[in-house]
């Protein structure tokens, strides 16, 4: 499975903070560390801003730091921020799903969609930040 | 038994195997978390995971395990387990079938004590696995195994609806 460009963004930038709460950083520094554009970055970090999982610190060395929950923001909670997983239950229609043919690869494409969300749903920041901890 | 201290307070708890007083509380908190009461169950649990493994050495090897968490004679949680081997070419592996916590203590660790008390024990036993199976929607439970470490593992859960004959 591919999560979009600025989902993985968002959760770099996300996994960078939270995982020293009181730390700030800039786009530029973020973007630097994991090979992604600081413009792109720089729009993802306003919408993780106005979802009320950063805060921007103004001023000389402002920048961004981590004002959510770790223990209690999932993973989807970031992902639903920028695509969905699961647009076959929301009623997304594509040519062919009226047929047998259709309707069985949409149950298939559900059960796998729903595995994915459920994944996704169960897997707080501070879980996620011990994975990140393992892989260093 | 050694007292453990509970996270975020002063005060503490133990682990003991279930005794057959207990089984009243552990339903209370069973039905307080799923809302449903099943009758006759927790019984049959305390039966063959406490009473008969007691009773019968060659039982030993499944390592059947109904532990408590317990403040004094109040219950505060519990964690049910085994060893079970051989499941479409499974080696033998841990198994956690079953946990609750009072919603009093909820994060306050106790749900980890017991979940590692149950790792130290198949560690003990042998085994280097531990497995669990839960409702897709059950997020609070899953969320919990996921802390602990637990990932998706190789084996798959399938199912169908039996038509009426």
């Amino acid at each position: 499975m591919k999560l979009q460009k600025a989902t993985r963004c968002a959760l770099f930038a996300i996994l960078e903070l939270a995982g020293d709460p009181g730390r700030q950083m800039s786009a530029h520094e973020i973007a630097e560390k994991y090979g992604i554009s600081t413009n792109h970055l720089a729009k993802v970090l306003r919408s993780l801003g106005r979802a009320g999982l950063l805060e921007a610190v103004r001023g000389a060395g402002g920048g961004y730091r981590f004002s959510g929950s770790v223990k209690r923001t999932t993973l989807l909670d970031v992902i639903q921020l920028f695509e969905t997983i699961d647009p076959l239950a929301r009623g997304e229609r594509e040519d062919g799903d009226g047929t047998p043919g259709g309707g069985a690869l949409c149950q298939v494409l559900t059960e796998i969609e729903d595995i994915a969300r459920a994944t996704f749903a169960s897997i707080s920041l501070e879980t996620m930040l011990k994975l990140v901890d393992k892989k260093g | 038994m050694p007292e453990i201290l509970m996270r975020g307070g002063d005060s503490a708890y133990t682990l003991r195997t279930a005794t057959h007083g207990d089984i009243a509380q552990v339903a209370a908190i069973d039905v307080s978390i799923t809302g449903i009461e099943k009758p006759g169950y927790w019984e049959d649990i305390h039966d063959r995971y406490v009473r008969q493994p007691a009773a019968d050495p060659g039982l030993a090897h499944l390592n059947r395990l109904f532990l408590c968490a317990c403040q004094g004679e109040q219950v505060i949680g519990f964690i049910v387990g085994e060893i079970r081997a051989w499941e479409f070419g499974s080696p033998p592996c841990g198994w956690v079938f079953a946990i609750g916590i009072n919603r009093d203590v909820r994060t306050r660790y106790v749900g980890q004590t017991l979940f590692q008390a149950v790792c130290d024990s198949f560690r003990q036993a042998g085994v280097t696995t531990i497995r669990t199976m839960l409702a897709r929607d059950n997020t609070l439970a899953m969320s919990f195994f996921r802390s602990q470490g637990m990932m998706a593992g190789p084996f798959i859960q399938l199912e169908m609806e039996l038509a009426a004959p």
